[in-house]
């Protein structure tokens, strides 16, 4: 097989409320893949499924026997909140995988990937919420996954901080090699960033549309390419009833 | 005319650095105030000595009994006393605590055990400790634990139970092991409750100390206290009542103090008009 990982059928309920109904993806190496949908359509309670904090579910989870080469389980996730530990330093938090005996080197260098570079003895408290995040991608990629999965990782950010993280996340995926599975309610977002844009919704949820994205990196947010490929996702987000 | 502005501006700008010395002397007044009236009152015969001695008075027998060394043996005992009931009963409370906070089957099963014990005032064990355990060191100790338990138990707990889920879905994410979990996130983010536990404890400590020496014992502070009132000696009980303010006030700064290091990290509201 060669996809990284793979969601196969999935069904999800909670307490006999239908979310997810029989939901397949899959991502390849390198990949950046996005999963679009309206609020509460499930498309979080998917990416903690792929992250496996979600256990409670039918179907199929593979991850490929290539994950378990790195150094942690070769996943790394940034929520919609940083969720960095108040009480370790910046550096403490990036290294948490490893505690007491992180690599220090290999912290710097992150800190100096996302743009923190000196900041590492800081509190958390001291930090604005864009260089917060900043840390948590960090920290995801501390275990030099092969995988990141992100949760809207950037919807609580001010519009300009949104971009530079966007431009952060994939500038460092392009350069660690590591394929991107983000869900998101922004269609800029979706499309800016990737190769393949999902689509979620109805009740249950179900994938109502795969979209390709077949532009070249570095893109331009204002290209008309990017503009004609939003305007036919919203096309079919109306004609599918999603919105 | 500028330059006396500037000079006024200069003393101005000098004077924020002034005011908390101001503000941290202001505490003093009314104590000395108080120390002053009783003073003139009893030496002017107002207030008989017998029943209230005077300021100096006390301070004459607190250098005495400092002098003849009874003083140590005395503070020696106490803080011997509290230091092993507080530190038994809150590592108990942090061990059983953490454990009940975990577990929801833990908290089934003991937490209605612990409401009931909670609702028992502590100092009615005071009789059945002496019953069991004698008249020595072990039920004091025992009835200073039970006092310091509880405090720090319901606040570990309640912390614990309060800590944002999704800190702990990040261990979760990193395989933490429940020691780990333990250790790295649940403790460090229930600390600011379980310090507000200890410090509640420690005064409770203090208060349990003095009903068990009260009832039976040779030396400590509560010793002092009743062998004052039966030598009927009003100043060896007020100077035993300074030691026990001194001492609580000084542990508790102790651990305030070891408490905001260890907060440091908390972003938390301190509190606003400063100065003035």
């Amino acid at each position: 097989m060669s996809a990284l990982l793979k969601l196969q059928n999935i069904h999800k309920a909670f307490a006999d409320v239908r979310v997810l109904e029989d939901v397949s993806l899959s991502l390849a190496a390198g990949e950046v893949v996005s999963l679009l949908g309206p609020s509460g359509c499930g498309k979080s309670t998917l990416l903690r499924i792929a992250a496996g904090l979600d256990q409670d579910y039918q179907g199929g989870l593979e991850l490929n026997p290539l994950l378990n080469f790195g150094r942690g389980s070769g996943i790394g996730v940034v929520f919609q909140e940083p969720r960095l530990m108040p009480w370790l330093s910046v550096a403490q938090n990036v290294g948490f995988a490893d505690g007491w005996v992180a690599d220090d080197q290999w912290v710097e260098q992150l800190l100096r990937d996302v743009g923190l570079h000196g900041r590492g003895d800081a509190l958390p408290k001291h930090l604005s919420g864009g260089q917060a995040q900043r840390v948590a991608i960090a920290r995801a990629l501390y275990g030099k996954p092969q995988v990141l999965l992100l949760d809207e990782p950037f919807s609580a950010v001010d519009a300009f901080t949104r971009m530079k993280l966007q431009d952060l996340v994939v500038e460092l995926a392009a350069r660690y090699e590591i394929a991107v599975l983000l869900v998101t309610h922004d269609l800029d977002e979706a499309f800016y960033l990737s190769d393949r844009v999902l689509i979620l919704g109805g009740t249950p949820s179900r994938l109502q549309r795969e979209l390709a994205v077949p532009l070249t990196r570095p893109r331009d947010r204002r290209s008309a390419e990017l503009a004609y490929l939003r305007g036919e996702a919203l096309t079919e987000l109306y004609q599918s009833h999603v919105l | 005319m500028g330059a006396l502005n500037l000079v006024i501006g200069r003393w101005a700008e000098r004077l924020p650095g002034w005011r908390p010395a101001l503000s941290d002397l202001r505490g003093w007044v009314v104590p000395l105030l108080i120390l002053a009236l009783l003073e003139t009152l009893v030496r002017s015969g107002v207030l008989p000595a017998h029943q209230m001695p005077a300021p100096s008075q006390v301070a004459q027998t607190l250098y005495l009994l400092a002098q003849s060394g009874e003083l140590w043996r005395h503070l020696n005992a106490s803080l011997l006393r509290v230091g092993a009931g507080f530190a038994i009963g809150a590592a108990l409370a942090i061990v059983i605590g953490t454990w009940v906070g975990l577990s929801r089957r833990a908290e089934a099963y003991l937490e209605p055990t612990f409401q009931a014990l909670r609702a028992i005032p502590s100092l009615a064990w005071v009789p059945l400790l002496l019953l069991w355990l004698g008249i020595d060191e072990t039920p004091k100790i025992v009835l200073i634990a039970l006092g310091a338990f509880f405090p720090v138990y319901l606040a570990l707990l309640a912390g614990i139970r309060n800590i944002d889920r999704k800190l702990v879905e990040v261990g979760r994410l990193y395989g933490l092991s429940s020691l780990a979990l333990v250790r790295r996130i649940l403790l460090p983010a229930a600390l600011p409750s379980l310090f507000t536990g200890l410090r509640g404890a420690l005064s409770l400590s203090w208060m349990f100390l003095v009903a068990a020496e009260l009832i039976a014992a040779t030396r400590g502070l509560g010793y002092l206290l009743s062998d004052g009132r039966e030598t009927s000696r009003p100043d060896l009980v007020i100077a035993a009542i300074l030691l026990l303010a001194l001492l609580g006030k000084l542990s508790d700064s102790l651990l305030k103090a070891w408490e905001t290091r260890a907060l440091r990290w908390r972003d938390s509201y301190q509190g606003g008009e400063d100065g003035a």
